[in-house]
């Protein structure tokens, strides 16, 4: 040994090599560290790190009125940002005791359902370009640009949408936004289906994907795991069935469940739960079609206190003036109680937990993120197995940095 | 028999007596807290018994009460039964001088995270945690930003110089 090198203590000694996954490796698919032991190319242990986009969202919670904090969910999972406004419109209307009327309900189901296929088709594809197949995630880009579309007619914004407000909607549904929805709805099964045929029966994607990151019922539950990926497992846990929200009991679905709770699992049961929220989408958008006269143009409950009257009546009114001033300013007190209401998100329960006070802002508000909990399964995910079967297990788990660090 | 919130709350009065207390249904939920000192014979007893069965801890967090005296800090579990579907809240309350709770990952894995976030952002001190440091925040921060005694701007504050945005 030179006495010009000097290295560090032990590593002479030492038999495993550590590997810095991440923080900005492109596989990773956002800001998430691992820092592995390898022996050779198995994987001894993962330490991991998160926290890289921590925005405090909980801390600024709880200076906002209840509106502005909209903004704050749309940041949580970006992949499907409407799935995260509506159940926090939810939970708002859980704890002021708001009921929307029924054509709301369908709205925001159709709504929601599309972003759960944007999302599962992010996470799907994605996984196609960790198994060396790009094609596929090109292919349907364009299917999720379709989704974007369709968000932008009904709110104006496409990825952080802020979609909806307490009680319903800004805004009816255009004529447009039920062209392009009826257009989806025509093209999307094809290139699904096309999709679905590039990998599902692929002997590379099966290869690289069973067996890869399994895990069983017990430890999915014990490890807090919910949606797609605790479905995998072979538990049939779905919160749209278990606590039905925005009127999810008026719908025929079924719940896919897996069994092995592997990589190759996980991509069926988000490839079946696409097919599941298409058929949803058509009841609920043959329900909305069905209402007839004043019903037909429903898209908000009547809630003075929390939903903007129309502007040409803050100009005219005096009622409309106050409501308008209160609820800018966000002078309007909030009822105090404890709410917890969660949502099936993209990628799991997603949660709201609301403490108030009695203040203008929540006292608290805690989020289930799905996706921070079940990380944390991570390394036993992997331990043991190649690198390259860490990457592809990684990103079928559908990990979404914003969501996990909030 | 299906179970509800009633049976759950004879269930934990049997075994518990008055140490278990403040019983409040609010919005379907049944909650209750108890002393820190029996919160893993709680979890426990709720997670064996096979009619209670509360094997899913949907939730760990903790809130901050700067006004009560001796039990400024609170641990809250939000549990779930998922064969009969029924969910509850669970809270242990701790001082601030002293907060150490002990930790629930025996029982739940899932509880290794939450239980560092709450640490991280409260500083509850969970006794027996395996790997008991910060998550989402730096290591070498030296406060609890989720306490009350650090709080965010006054929206209202009128002092401010900053003509840009309305306020001059």
């Amino acid at each position: 040994m030179s006495e010009h090198i000097k290295l560090p203590e032990g590593s002479i000694e030492k038999t495993t090599t550590t590997l810095n996954l991440g923080p900005t490796h492109p596989a990773t698919h956002g800001v998430m560290q691992n820092i592995l032991e390898l022996d050779g190319e198995r994987i001894v242990s993962a330490d991991q790190t998160i926290g890289y986009i921590h925005r405090a969202f909980e801390k600024l919670a709880e200076r906002r009125p209840l509106a502005q904090i909209t903004t704050l969910t749309d940041r949580l999972n970006y992949c499907s940002s409407p799935l995260n406004n509506m159940g926090w419109h939810m939970t708002c209307e859980k704890l002021l005791g708001v009921t929307t009327p029924k054509r709301v309900d369908y709205l925001r189901v159709i709504v929601m359902e599309l972003a759960r296929i944007a999302d599962h088709l992010i996470c799907n594809s994605i996984m196609g370009v960790d198994a060396g197949a790009y094609t596929g995630f090109l292919y349907v880009m364009q299917y999720r640009e379709l989704i974007y579309e369709i968000y932008e007619e009904i709110c104006g914004a496409r990825l952080t949408t802020n979609m909806g407000r307490i009680g319903g909607f800004e805004r009816n549904f255009n004529d447009i936004a039920f062209q392009k929805l009826e257009k989806f709805l025509d093209e999307y099964p094809k290139a699904l289906k096309e999709f679905e045929n590039m990998f599902q029966r692929n002997r590379i994607f099966m290869d690289r994907t069973i067996g890869v990151g399994g895990i069983s019922a017990e430890r999915a539950l014990n490890y807090g795991f919910t949606g797609p990926n605790l479905r995998a497992a072979g538990v049939d846990y779905d919160v749209r069935v278990h606590s039905p929200y925005s009127s999810y009991q008026d719908f025929d679905f079924t719940i896919p469940v897996g069994s092995t709770g592997d990589s190759y699992d996980r991509w069926l049961v988000r490839e079946q739960e696409m097919w599941q929220s298409l058929s949803i989408i058509r009841q609920a958008y043959q329900k909305v079609q069905a209402f007839t006269g004043a019903e037909a143009e429903v898209y908000h409950a009547d809630v003075p206190e929390y939903y903007l009257p129309a502007k040409q009546d803050v100009y005219t009114k005096m009622e409309a003036l106050i409501y308008h001033f209160k609820i800018i300013m966000g002078e309007t007190d909030i009822p105090a109680g404890e709410v917890y209401h969660s949502v099936e998100g993209g990628n799991g329960e997603l949660g709201f937990y609301l403490i108030s006070d009695g203040g203008r802002a929540p006292y608290r508000l805690h989020f289930r993120r799905p996706c921070f909990i079940y990380y944390q399964a991570y390394e036993e995910l992997i331990k043991g197995a190649m690198l390259s079967d860490a990457i592809i297990t990684m990103s079928s788990l559908n990990l979404i940095a914003g969501e996990m660090d909030a | 028999m299906s179970l509800t919130n009633e049976i759950i709350q004879q269930r934990l009065t049997e075994k518990f007596a008055d140490q278990v207390g403040e019983f409040v249904i609010s919005y379907d939920m049944l909650q209750f807290s108890a002393p820190k000192e029996i919160n893993l014979k709680v979890l426990n007893f709720l997670y064996d018994d096979s009619q209670l069965a509360f094997t899913f801890l949907t939730d760990l967090t903790g809130v901050h009460y700067p006004d009560q005296k001796g039990q400024e800090l609170a641990v809250v579990y939000h549990l779930h039964n998922l064969k009969d579907n029924i969910r509850l809240r669970f809270k242990v309350f701790t001082s601030v001088e002293q907060p150490d709770v002990y930790t629930a990952t025996g029982l739940f894995s899932s509880a290794n995270w939450m239980e560092r976030e709450t640490y991280d952002f409260f500083g509850i001190h969970f006794v027996g945690h395996p790997n008991l440091k910060r998550i989402l925040n730096v290591d070498e921060m030296d406060y609890f930003p989720m306490r009350k005694e650090f709080p965010l701007e006054d929206q209202t504050r009128i002092d401010k110089d900053d003509e840009m945005f309305g306020r001059g």
